[in-house]
């Protein structure tokens, strides 16, 4: 009863938020300056061509007016057609948004081991040596963002030692035909590990330079909380158990101390599905992103506005992960 | 013979500034030993140094801790650890924070058992059962199952005080186990370590400031100032009348039950500052011994 009641609030406050996500992209690709019609003419259009284009694609109505006609059709699922791919979102969309999730995913994994590899090694560690140089490189990677770490994995791993691909998602010399657009999860569950590798080589790259700054941000937040754990009296009278330290810092101190982290990580996730726009264009990755860059060159207000809301869900999505797993973790907060 | 002797015992900060100044302490097998002294006395750092939980600014810095003849500092880390972990257990200060918050109670109570010292799992469920029988817990299969934030704190110390008598260790140090209690629950608390203590036959060192406590639960006693032994006797020669000046005081600054309206007597200056001139006379001779 409970349950469903909370479900029905998040249900309620997630449609709340898509609209205004809506709304937002809908008046601000439109009072920006330029517009589709502009990119499709040719220079010299006279102004009846413009005309007549803007009445063809709805153009010339009010932005209420234009607003209402699409989240009619949104509500029937129909999200209009691309002006410049001519083909209907939603299956552009849907099409590329596996490629994005991969990534994003796969970045997120590397992220939380990473991060919390280094945070329970310098717990263990503290004060010695160990602990300083894992500060030094969690300072290092959180002090450049993304994308120039893309361009220094490009210049490391794939020009002066070139062992990762550059650019797209897959090799086509490889020849294999998906039946899904989860390339990455279906050659999993094929068992096709010379695929899993080809798609690892080229998703290592594009999901570390997203990684690395995530992971610094655990490691930092994650290794304070544990610190603080750490002089707790549970944690003195395990040690008079017979516990060892490394067991007493996974068993006693890590659960108390992920909570937030947890919330961090959930937060920081959604600006790792951000970032993904970037990396995408930088590693030619064919995903949500970069098509996403395209639509708003050209000026593609249905792809846009496509893109946008799939992203708003995506966030509203994971955030309600987050608040589920902060629950399950947190026996204080299951009764409540 | 004893079963824990500390002989000549040092521990200081990092700095130099010494916590333990030669302390030397036997605890009987069964025996209760309580230790009192002001805040700071060094009587909590006693009990860590013997459990090997000191402060990572705290270092031994010389004597001997002897476990059943068994030099502690010459076994390794992993050794020491598990011998304490077998022999001697920790009745800890504040029941709300010693228990895991994200842990049930049983497996904090089975986990010694089980991880380290080799039961079988149920073998240990059962053995936990019994004790929270023991210490009076009405329903301690339900209580097994529960979080720490479901029970209350004179329940949690009675959950910490069966799990330090889970082992049957030899020794259990008690460090101040009912100060963070409201007033009628230390009682009961009291009570039950002495029951508890005297049907298992464990030897106990009591860490306490209350020398009220100390009458109804321990059969000797050592005090303690700036981290040195002042006086070490049995309870009815000490409250017949201890033999040093700053004992006297300690116990005249005692609270009386039978005279609740009595104005309290604080330990007198000049007694400080006698027992302050004994401290700097002893770190003079320590460093005469030092540089000789």
């Amino acid at each position: 009863m409970q349950i469903a009641r909370a479900l029905i609030t998040r249900l309620i406050t997630t449609l709340v938020t898509l609209l205004g996500a809506a709304v937002i992209v809908f008046v601000v690709i439109r009072v920006v300056p330029g517009n589709p019609i502009a990119m499709m003419l040719p220079p010299g259009a006279t102004d009846a061509d413009i005309d007549r284009l803007k009445a063809l694609y709805g153009l010339d109505k009010s932005i209420l007016e234009q607003f209402w006609i699409w989240i009619g059709n949104v509500v029937q699922g129909d999200f209009g057609m691309s002006i410049t791919l001519r083909q209907p979102v939603y299956d552009l969309v849907i099409g590329r948004l596996p490629a994005t999730l991969e990534l994003s995913i796969l970045a997120l994994l590397i992220a939380v081991f990473l991060g919390g590899a280094a945070a329970l090694t310098a717990t263990l560690y503290r004060g010695t040596k160990i602990e300083g140089g894992i500060d030094v490189a969690g300072g290092v990677a959180l002090s450049l963002p993304d994308f120039l770490w893309g361009l220094a994995l490009i210049l490391v791993l794939g020009v002066l030692w070139p062992l990762f691909h550059i650019s797209g998602r897959v090799s086509p010399s490889l020849g294999f035909e998906f039946g899904s657009n989860f390339y990455l999860f279906e050659a999993l569950a094929r068992l096709q590990f010379n695929v899993v590798g080809d798609l690892i080589a080229h998703m290592l790259m594009p999901a570390l330079a997203l990684a690395i700054p995530l992971a610094a941000i655990i490691l930092q937040l994650l290794k304070q909380s544990l610190k603080e754990c750490m002089h707790d009296d549970y944690i003195t009278l395990a040690r008079t158990k017979g516990y060892s330290e490394s067991s007493i810092i996974l068993r006693d101190a890590l659960p108390n101390a992920i909570l937030p982290t947890l919330t961090l990580i959930g937060v920081q996730f959604t600006f790792l599905i951000g970032g993904t726009v970037i990396i995408e264009r930088l590693f030619s990755y064919e995903g949500l992103g970069n098509m996403a860059i395209d639509a708003v060159i050209n000026r593609d207000l249905p792809l846009i506005q496509g893109i946008v809301l799939v992203f708003a869900l995506l966030f509203t999505l994971v955030n309600l992960v987050v608040d589920m797993t902060y629950a399950a973790l947190n026996p204080r907060l299951r009764h409540a | 013979m004893s079963f824990l002797s500390i002989r000549d015992l040092n521990v200081s900060l990092a700095n130099g500034a010494p916590l333990l100044r030669r302390v030397s302490l036997d605890v009987a097998a069964g025996e209760v030993r309580a230790l009192v002294g002001e805040s700071g006395a060094g009587k909590s750092m006693i009990g860590k140094a013997v459990l090997g939980i000191l402060p990572r600014a705290a270092k031994v810095t010389g004597g001997s801790i002897q476990l059943d003849g068994e030099d502690l500092e010459t076994l390794s880390p992993k050794a020491r650890r598990q011998r304490i972990g077998a022999r001697v257990a920790l009745i800890p200060q504040d029941p709300l924070t010693a228990l895991n918050p994200s842990r049930r109670v049983g497996p904090q109570i089975t986990d010694r058992l089980v991880d380290i010292l080799g039961w079988k799992r149920a073998e240990a469920e059962a053995r936990a059962l019994e004790l929270l029988e023991e210490v009076h817990i009405q329903a301690p299969d339900r209580v097994m199952k529960a979080y720490p934030h479901e029970l209350s704190g004179g329940m949690r110390q009675r959950i910490l005080i069966a799990s330090a008598f889970a082992a049957e260790p030899k020794l259990i140090i008690a460090d101040e186990p009912t100060t963070a209690l409201d007033v009628t629950v230390q009682k009961q608390i009291l009570k039950l370590i002495r029951e508890m203590q005297q049907r298992h036959g464990t030897a106990l060192l009591f860490v306490t400031h209350d020398l009220g406590v100390v009458s109804k639960i321990a059969q000797s006693l050592t005090v303690l100032y700036a981290g040195k032994v002042i006086e070490e006797t049995d309870i009815k020669a000490f409250f017949a009348g201890p033999s040093h000046a700053y004992s006297r005081a300690l116990l005249a600054a005692t609270p009386k039950y039978t005279d609740p309206d009595g104005s309290l007597t604080p330990v007198p200056d000049s007694v400080i500052q006698a027992v302050e001139a004994e401290i700097a006379a002893f770190d003079a001779g320590q460093m005469g011994t030092v540089r000789a």
